[in-house]
């Protein structure tokens, strides 16, 4: 009982005063304070993330399952940078204390620690990251079959997007003078059209139900209505 | 327990109206001493703190107004009022995708999104786990939750082996199907696709707060064969999520799938209430655009009124 009483109940009080900061500027730091709270509690949790990933890899190395090689370097790495950072090996000494070896800077590129997150870990998340070109164009290709009306509604507004978004658009139509009575048949003129109108009141229409949506839950929540996120035992 | 219930909300609405009207009274006995300072009798004037955010008005009373308009419908609902809500698709083909995994022999991934549990969409996401999770045991199929919060990880065990209970199998829980991968974006999404490569799902959901990664989760299932079902209120993320997924839930939808599949009537008022919310939106709306096209036409005094009332109403 107190198992799912006492989440609701802090539920509840963190949510009113997370409202009440927003319109209350006395209470704005009571949010903070929750915040704070949050944030110690998320800080506690991480060790208890970190455990579980040195005991999920610890298995699949042990019980050699496919990929445990890949289970070895994220320990490997985890527990290098545990260690260079916490104990700040190699790090900058700091101009007032040069002596304290404990108060140089390990973020810098000069240290272990920031050399392998700038050389190391920021061009892995940027390859990541670029392999998304790829994929936009690979869901480009299916959405934009025309199969119905549809998908040719979609097709031919990405299509003008598109051509206005190159030299070719330009070219096509940039001879029309922008101040004539033709000039909404430039694609930019279309392009802009079609941005700051179609797709805005598209994008509106979406936000206004998303945020009349996040009300509805959020009382559910707070008054305890809506407890599908708690164990039940 | 409906009492108990139908208590718990009559406080709730006392300390929800306490909420409202105590920074009401304030707000409209506020002078607004700022505005006195350049006046003629500036040094009179004395400045006082603004205990309201004035600015926040009209979302106050648009809140307030939505909030009661929703406690209104569930009362009702709780009545015994009938409340009708539209099939979703997306979430009639859970039990589709979780029976073909099971009939293929292969895993059921969840992805609760990258945020953590102060997201609400992260929230709305472990409800609709629990009951993925729920079919999954039912079905006794193998359901893998890796996640990049770990509260997220703690939250979502809880889920699932509440789950699993309800179910009448807390014997094929298992807690370490449900990992936490790391907080750091790229790295997780390198982990997932990984995983999703190697042992080829056949039934992904995504359903939370996504970014830049949800492109690469659903191409990569598309390119594996799974069944897709997505859900988010990002709106920047929800095309990608529409041309790569079988099924998605836009926005609001994903808000009202842990209602929807409660099945309970007093949560499923809720939405009714949301409905009064976009109707009164709608409204607005119209009355905004009537509101500028007045003002554009009629110069001088009158056009002035008219742009600032509609300013007045959020416009």
């Amino acid at each position: 009982m107190m198992q799912r009483t006492i989440p609701i109940a802090i539920l509840c009080l963190s949510g009113t005063i997370m409202v009440a900061a927003y319109f209350l500027s006395f209470a704005q730091s009571w949010g903070e304070t929750v915040t704070t709270w949050f944030n110690i509690l998320a800080a506690v949790a991480f060790v208890l993330g970190a455990g579980n990933l040195i005991a999920v890899n610890l298995e699949k190395i042990s019980s050699q399952r496919p990929g445990w090689g890949y289970a070895a370097i994220t320990l490997g790495s985890f527990a290098f940078m545990l260690v260079v950072g916490l104990l700040k090996v190699g790090a900058v000494p700091d101009p007032k204390h040069p002596d304290v070896a404990f108060a140089g800077s390990y973020e810098s590129a000069a240290s272990p620690f920031g050399w392998m997150y700038e050389y190391v870990m920021s061009p892995l998340t940027a390859t990541m990251f670029a392999m998304l070109a790829f994929y936009v164009a690979s869901a480009a290709f299916r959405a934009f079959r025309a199969k119905n009306i549809e998908s040719i509604l979609l097709l031919s507004t990405a299509f003008v997007v598109l051509l206005a978004q190159t030299a070719a658009g330009m070219f096509l139509t940039g001879w029309i003078p922008e101040d004539s009575a033709w000039a909404f048949l430039r694609l930019d003129s279309i392009k802009t059209g079609i941005i700051n109108h179609v797709q805005t009141a598209g994008m509106r229409a979406i936000m206004i139900g998303i945020a009349l949506g996040i009300v509805a839950m959020s009382l559910r929540l707070i008054l305890g209505i809506d407890r599908s996120y708690l164990s039940k035992n | 327990m409906q009492r108990l219930t139908s208590r718990r909300l009559r406080t709730g609405l006392a300390v929800a109206s306490a909420a409202i009207l105590v920074p009401c009274a304030v707000a409209f006995g506020d002078d607004g001493a700022a505005a006195a300072a350049g006046g003629a009798g500036a040094a009179a004037a004395e400045a006082t703190a603004q205990w309201f955010k004035m600015d926040r008005l009209p979302l106050f009373v648009m809140l307030v107004v939505v909030g009661v308009a929703i406690i209104i419908a569930i009362e009702l609902a709780r009545s015994g009022r009938a409340v009708k809500i539209r099939r979703m698709a997306a979430l009639d083909a859970v039990d589709e995708a979780i029976g073909r995994a099971t009939e293929m022999g292969r895993p059921v991934l969840f992805i609760p999104g990258i945020m953590d549990m102060t997201e609400i969409q992260t929230v709305a996401g472990v409800t609709i786990l629990g009951r993925v999770a729920k079919t999954a045991a039912e079905y006794d199929a193998k359901l893998e939750v890796p996640t990049s919060r770990s509260i997220v990880m703690s939250a979502a065990r809880d889920v699932v082996q509440a789950a699993h209970f309800e179910a009448g199998r807390p014997e094929t829980y298992d807690a370490g199907k449900i990992n936490y991968i790391t907080d750091e974006q790229f790295g997780y999404v390198a982990a997932v696709t990984g995983t999703m490569m190697r042992e080829r799902p056949a039934a992904c959901f995504y359903m939370g707060a996504f970014y830049a990664e949800s492109l690469l989760f659903a191409e990569n299932g598309n390119s594996i064969g799974a069944i897709q079902i997505a859900g988010t209120a990002e709106p920047s993320q929800l095309p990608f999520f529409v041309a790569a997924c079988d099924y998605t839930l836009i926005g609001e939808e994903f808000f009202a799938a842990s209602a929807y599949l409660s099945g309970e009537k007093v949560q499923l008022g809720s939405i009714q209430g949301q409905d009064f919310g976009k109707m009164i939106a709608m409204a607005l709306i119209v009355v905004g655009v009537g509101l500028s096209t007045v003002a554009a036409i009629v110069p001088g005094e009158i056009g002035k009124f008219m742009t600032g009332f509609k300013d007045l109403i959020g416009g």
